[in-house]
């Protein structure tokens, strides 16, 4: 591996409990400017709760979370949106009665005085849409409920990035979409990539991931069982890391990671 | 002297120029597509005036034309609170009741206790704020489904009412301020200096924004666009203040009656004042965030409880406004006012005006345009000899009939992707 500049977040040792059950244990994940990451792993294996450790939704237990090199605590998504660090959900995330340039200010209007600035607002979304290279909205005034899921998907992601966000979170953002709009989304990702951001990338599709990520990381049952370059690795690697835990001499130890299975099984 | 051409700014991306025609094309998908906005409204008043004119050329009689106006406007007001409960997908079925209670609490002080107008007025409508932030509370904190907060509410403050009126007197309200809002008329050059300042403010802040934003390198609307607006709302202005200002007195030696009712006026600074919060405002723009999707407005960091008691503690404090004109128009208040069908009319009004039960779709404006049809259609149809008992028929089956327009072009507009 190239010893490319300091990771932008890096997360060391984190554990996260909900009452007895243990969600993460000892996760190590980092992402850094200018790539895209790809988070995968199966149902279950802690996905969704690492990502909600890092945009400040949950606190973690132990563990040290380095943001640009330092240290830091982040105790609410407010903390998280400070430092940067911007997510984009599946779903849920915009309001089909108001047009583009209303959703992606929603909740940070800008204002002259009492007065919202509609200028300026329109402006700058219209120059983060072109600076991200869509070219597939008619008008940026148009109501979010005449979009296609593509769109839709590309709107919020242009939403997150309308704020100097350093860190970009998308959660499943292909999940719903149909052949073209994915290739669509997936583009825009790689564009934020190369436009200097950390893009983390959700996805259960290998497809989506091979496509535009530079490093994978696999979660297995909790724990970190490889973070590796993306042309260091196959398809076939990735599905036995996320389902195994272990591929080769890559992921977990076998004890570990037959340890592991045993106590999952023993629990259920 | 040398006039320096700053040069023209680079185009933004995505914000398209349009002309008239593309404007009225947008217009026309927009209908096709299920959004019918105030058409309906707009199309019932035009045709229910002409069939009243018919069949009782008294309807358009410069005296009926101003009782239009006297007799719609608590309807219109409380419509217009409703509007912002709407806007929410909620319901206030209380709102009728409670200008009826505050009503009584304006009579209870002016007439019983003798205070002056101001301070009767302002505990009027701080009665009405309270009771807007009980039921808010109640909404949204408590989380119990505003349909059965209100509901509550209609009963108690019927009774409420009834208590304080003991037992179905009636206290008469003959302040004259009061009394002037609904039963005094503007001197008719001051109507007509209002009507100038309204389209030339109108014509100013239409013009000023086309320069910020033609400074700003986006999109303007074309000058005729902005010609037939400003045209639009100058014309309806001459000719409603030309009809109100025809003598309308029986003996105009003994009495004149003649100019724009007082009400006119407060109609007016409520919807322009209402109209600007909701659409300059990022507080109005959260109301229509949390009417379309309250999860989404969630995640974007809106307080939604905040905005959700808000839009109780505006209804019900336009409901007190409503009340007081209610007292005005009666000289008097008795636990009737605001009861037995001025909430229904209210949310009639806002729905036939446009503004979605499902939320997050609506303006003021709605509740006075709808506002308008049933006070045409109560009016005509007094006129026409018919009981109450058609008039509540036909008022319920326009209702219906606006309801079941909104879920129709809600289906179709789902249906074709608009809204």
């Amino acid at each position: 591996m190239t010893a490319s500049a300091a990771p932008l977040l890096e997360l060391r040792g984190i554990n996260k409990s909900f009452g007895p059950v243990q969600v993460l244990r000892d996760v190590d994940f980092t992402a850094h400017a200018g790539e895209v990451t790809a988070l995968v792993g199966d149902n279950g294996a802690g996905k969704s709760t690492l990502v909600k450790c890092i945009s400040g939704i949950y606190s973690i237990d132990s563990g040290e979370y380095f943001y640009d090199g330092e240290q830091v605590h982040v105790h609410s998504p407010r903390d998280a949106a400070h430092l940067g660090v911007e997510i984009v959900y599946q779903d849920l995330a915009l309001c089909d009665n108001l047009d583009i340039v209303q959703n992606m200010f929603l909740g940070r209007e800008k204002r002259s005085g009492l007065v919202l600035d509609e200028p300026t607002m329109e402006k700058m979304a219209g120059e983060t849409l072109d600076r991200l290279s869509v070219r597939t909205v008619k008008s940026i005034r148009q109501h979010v409920a005449s979009l296609s899921g593509g769109q839709r998907q590309t709107v919020a992601i242009a939403k997150a990035v309308l704020w100097n966000s350093r860190l970009v979170i998308l959660d499943e953002p292909t999940a719903a979409l149909g052949v073209a709009q994915t290739a669509q989304v997936l583009e825009l990702v790689r564009q934020l990539a190369d436009n200097g951001l950390a893009v983390v990338l959700i996805s259960h599709n290998m497809n989506d991931v091979f496509a535009v990520a530079d490093r994978i990381a696999a979660l297995y049952l909790g724990r970190t069982a490889a973070q590796v370059k993306a042309s260091d690795i196959t398809h076939a690697q990735i599905v036995e890391l996320i389902t195994a835990g272990r591929s080769g001499d890559l992921g977990l130890a076998p004890a570990a990671a037959a340890i592991d299975l045993g106590e999952v099984n023993g629990e259920q | 002297m040398a006039i320096v051409e700053s040069p023209a700014p680079a185009k933004v991306p995505g914000s398209e120029e349009r002309s008239v025609g593309e404007y009225f094309a947008d217009y026309l998908r927009r209908l096709r597509g299920g959004d019918l906005g105030s058409l309906p409204a707009v199309a019932g008043l035009v045709v229910l005036c002409i069939v009243f004119t018919v069949l009782r050329p008294v309807f358009f009689s410069a005296i009926n034309f101003a009782n239009l106006f006297t007799q719609g406007a608590q309807v219109i007001i409380i419509a217009m609170g409703l509007v912002f409960v709407l806007l929410l997908g909620e319901i206030d079925l209380s709102a009728g009741f409670t200008s009826g209670v505050c009503a009584a609490v304006l009579a209870e002080l002016l007439t019983n206790n003798h205070w002056p107008w101001y301070l009767a007025v302002l505990v009027s409508m701080v009665t009405g704020v309270v009771i807007g932030f009980a039921l808010g509370t109640l909404v949204a904190k408590v989380r119990i489904p505003s349909f059965v907060v209100t509901l509550a509410a209609f009963l108690a403050f019927q009774g409420v009412a009834l208590l304080m009126l003991k037992n179905g007197a009636n206290i008469s309200v003959t302040d004259p301020v009061v009394s002037a809002i609904e039963n005094k008329n503007l001197p008719m050059w001051l109507s007509w200096a209002l009507l100038v300042l309204i389209a030339g403010g109108y014509l100013l802040v239409q013009l000023m924004q086309l320069r910020t934003r033609a400074a700003r390198g986006l999109a303007t609307d074309p000058l005729a666009l902005i010609a037939i607006r400003v045209g639009a709302v100058a014309l309806v202005g001459a000719l409603a203040v030309y009809f109100l200002n025809i003598e309308r007195s029986q003996n105009p030696l003994r009495v004149s009656l003649r100019g724009v009712p007082y009400v006119v006026p407060l109609i007016l600074i409520l919807l322009l004042a209402w109209t600007f919060v909701l659409g300059r405002t990022p507080y109005g723009r959260h109301i229509y965030a949390v009417g379309g999707s309250s999860e989404a407005a969630r995640r974007a960091g809106i307080n939604v409880d905040r905005i959700r008691t808000s839009v109780f503690v505006i209804c019900s404090g336009m409901a007190s406004i409503g009340g007081i004109v209610a007292a005005s128009r009666a000289n008097s208040v008795d636990p009737n006012t605001g009861g037995s069908n001025i909430l229904l009319y209210a949310v009639g009004a806002a729905v036939i005006g446009g503004t979605s039960l499902f939320g997050g779709k609506g303006r003021v404006l709605d509740a006075v345009l709808g506002g308008a049809v049933i006070a045409v259609i109560d009016n005509g149809m007094g006129l026409m000899g018919y009981s109450s008992g058609v008039k509540y028929v036909v008022t319920g089956i326009v209702l219906l009939l606006a309801a079941g327009i909104d879920a129709l072009s809600r289906r179709r507009a789902a249906a074709t992707g608009m809204r």
